[in-house]
């Protein structure tokens, strides 16, 4: 690019910020405030419904995901959760039913590109990536962890 | 004839025999609901896709516009269609449908205009009697193709566009020497590809309003006219946003519409309460509200000479992935009843 | 009384952390996946350098339903598995340790796209 088109750029990029409205932080945040806090004071309840049942402190937010995880695929499934995510934003997207979420919403759209190419590939759309880069992390992690363990103590 | 640099001026000014637009639920809610040939009930239409729903409403809409004209398929001569699918196979499926001698455009969501500005020339060059021009969107096929899934939670920023769900197509035939009143398609400026480096997928009509810009100056230039000569320019789908740099870019670059004079079929398409953010986008956008509302003021006599601008925002979901500034462009049209 | 706090804890902790990722959708255009995929990791971080352990015990599920909880729960499990079986637990450990929510995640999503047919937005 010419010197004078990088200042065309930026000259026009100043004018599309000005007359772009701003989108509302304020509200926003209010909103995928109370909805994240709903859904996480639902998954401290279920935790607590789940205590007859005798869970260790490992099991305990395992059995709490998968009741997410099962009610947030749910949603999806019957077309609720698109409309939470659109009101509510990072509200549902942060909580581990937006993961769900973003695991079934794929799976549904591409299912009429076929069983595996298209649901069964697509499932991983989101899902997948998360997955990559929590699962290598975690790795790393243990790793680091392990190698500090046999040397340095 | 070839008048400029960018422009052709028909000579035997081809007529718009017919126009017809279709349009999906949600546009049938909106405030030019009465001005659309069919409104759909549902915009699956008992299809197995999304984009064989597309396919089947783009058919119906070029079968009405050839049945309105008065010609059978077999007469039509020649069919100028497109759409945002890649490959655009709604329209390769449409005119498989249809059997009529067929040429795929892909403009994005210009390709109505870009069809209107290359048919005019081959009926004006003698070369065609007929040509059917139409293109088509529809909102979930865009959607799972340049965006996200249907069912997944997100919000859109202010910017962003609603892909409407809809179809236009307008007949144009060869004028004979019929020294009736009617609507016919004068000349025709095609654009240049303008990039400004804007690289928000989110924000269309920030990448299209310099093409919108530089297609419509060089329509009055070529044509050594000002905007007065026009009633009303209409732009495809630049949406509220798009419509304001707009109006400021022409400010700038010498050439400026009195805002009264300039609409804009995406800003115009939807009422701000049903929440589609900065107005419709897509082919069918400018398509079915160019053969509805705007044909239809020229032929009721409301204005005499329009200029219709399509603009097309070329990118595709690679280089939007590959972070790719989006390209824009712009054919313009212009209308007139004589 | 202890256990409204309980509850009241969960409610503002999980949905301070939404905001974070509100703020990070609004100021930055991050894509959800992007956020979703930084949660993720930054809980594995997080948690590697011990900060993240005492927010759970804090805030219960307000830290543990957020994806930060997941990426929790992955560098937890790949630590414990370290302690248990050496070198392979660094690989083990976080799979093991979600293994459930994954695999519901994606049965669910599969019965899901079973039953269900997408719909158009309104």
């Amino acid at each position: 690019m010419s010197d004078k088109e990088i200042r065309r750029a930026k000259q026009y990029g100043d004018l599309v910020e000005r007359l772009t409205p701003n989108s509302k932080p304020l509200r926003n945040c209010l909103r995928a405030f109370w909805v994240g806090g709903v859904i996480c004071t639902l998954g401290q309840w279920i935790t607590m419904l789940a205590e007859p049942l005798q869970l260790t402190e490992m099991t305990a937010p395992m059995f709490t995901s998968v009741v997410l995880i099962f009610l947030g695929a749910t949603l999806t499934g019957i077309g609720v959760y698109d409309r939470i995510g659109k009101y509510a934003g990072a509200g549902s997207v942060v909580p581990i039913t937006g993961f769900a979420n973003s695991v079934c919403a794929p799976a549904l759209e591409f299912r009429r590109e076929g069983w595996v190419l298209g649901l069964g590939a697509r499932l991983f759309q989101i899902a997948g990536p998360v997955l990559v880069y929590g699962i290598s992390s975690s790795i790393v992690v243990g790793l680091v962890y392990w190698a500090v363990k046999e040397w340095l103590l | 004839m070839r008048q400029g640099k960018q422009t052709f001026v028909y000579q035997h000014a081809p007529v718009v025999a017919s126009h017809a637009s279709i349009v999906g639920p949600k546009e049938g809610e909106g405030p030019l609901a009465s001005e659309f040939d069919e409104i759909l009930p549902d915009d699956l239409l008992g299809q197995k896709s999304w984009e064989l729903a597309e396919s089947e409403m783009l058919r119906r809409c070029i079968l009405r516009a050839a049945e309105d004209g008065g010609i059978t398929l077999e007469q039509a001569q020649a069919l100028f269609s497109g759409d945002l699918n890649n490959q655009i196979i709604a329209t390769g499926f449409a005119a498989r449908a249809l059997g009529i001698p067929f040429f795929g455009l892909y403009g994005a969501c210009s390709t109505f205009v870009e069809a209107l500005v290359l048919g005019s020339a081959l009926i004006s060059g003698g070369f065609l009697e007929n040509a059917l021009c139409s293109a088509s969107s529809h909102f979930c096929t865009a959607e799972r193709q340049f965006r996200l899934p249907l069912e997944m939670g997100t919000q859109r920023p202010p910017s962003a566009h609603w892909t409407a769900t809809a179809a236009g197509c307008a007949l144009l035939k060869s004028c004979g020497d019929s020294s009736e009143k009617l609507l016919r398609v004068t000349a025709g400026t095609f654009g240049k590809i303008e990039d400004y480096q804007i690289k928000d997928a989110n924000h269309m009509g920030a990448a299209m309003a310099p093409a919108v810009c530089s297609t419509i100056c060089a329509h009055f230039e070529d044509m050594r006219i000002d905007p007065d000569h026009y009633d009303l320019v209409a732009t495809g789908d630049l949406g509220w946003i798009g419509r304001e740099i707009l109006l400021e870019l022409l400010r700038q670059n010498g050439h400026p519409i009195p805002p009264e004079k300039l609409v804009d079929c995406g800003a115009s398409l939807y009422y701000q309460e049903q929440d589609t953010h900065a107005g419709g986008s897509g082919c069918g956008c400018v398509a079915s509200v160019g053969c509805s509302w705007i044909m239809k003021r020229l032929e009721r006599g409301e204005i005499h000479r329009a200029l219709l601008v399509g603009s097309g925002a070329m990118l595709s979901p690679t280089s939007t992935l590959q972070a790719q500034s989006i390209p824009g462009i712009a054919y313009a049209a212009a209308l007139e009843v004589f | 009384m202890q256990e409204i706090l309980v509850f009241v804890k969960a409610f503002v902790v999980g949905g301070l952390l939404c905001v974070i990722g509100q703020l990070l959708l609004d100021y930055t255009k991050l894509s959800n996946a992007r956020i979703l995929v930084l949660f993720v990791v930054s809980g594995v971080v997080l948690t590697a350098v011990g900060l993240y352990k005492p927010l759970v015990d804090f805030a219960g599920a307000g830290a543990t339903v957020p994806l930060l909880g997941f990426g929790y729960s992955l560098a937890m499990g790949a630590i414990e598995a370290v302690n248990s079986y050496g070198i392979l637990g660094a690989l083990a450990g976080g799979v093991t340790r979600t293994a459930a929510g994954i695999a519901a995640a994606v049965f669910f999503g599969l019965l899901n796209a079973l039953i269900f047919k997408p719909r158009t937005k309104s």
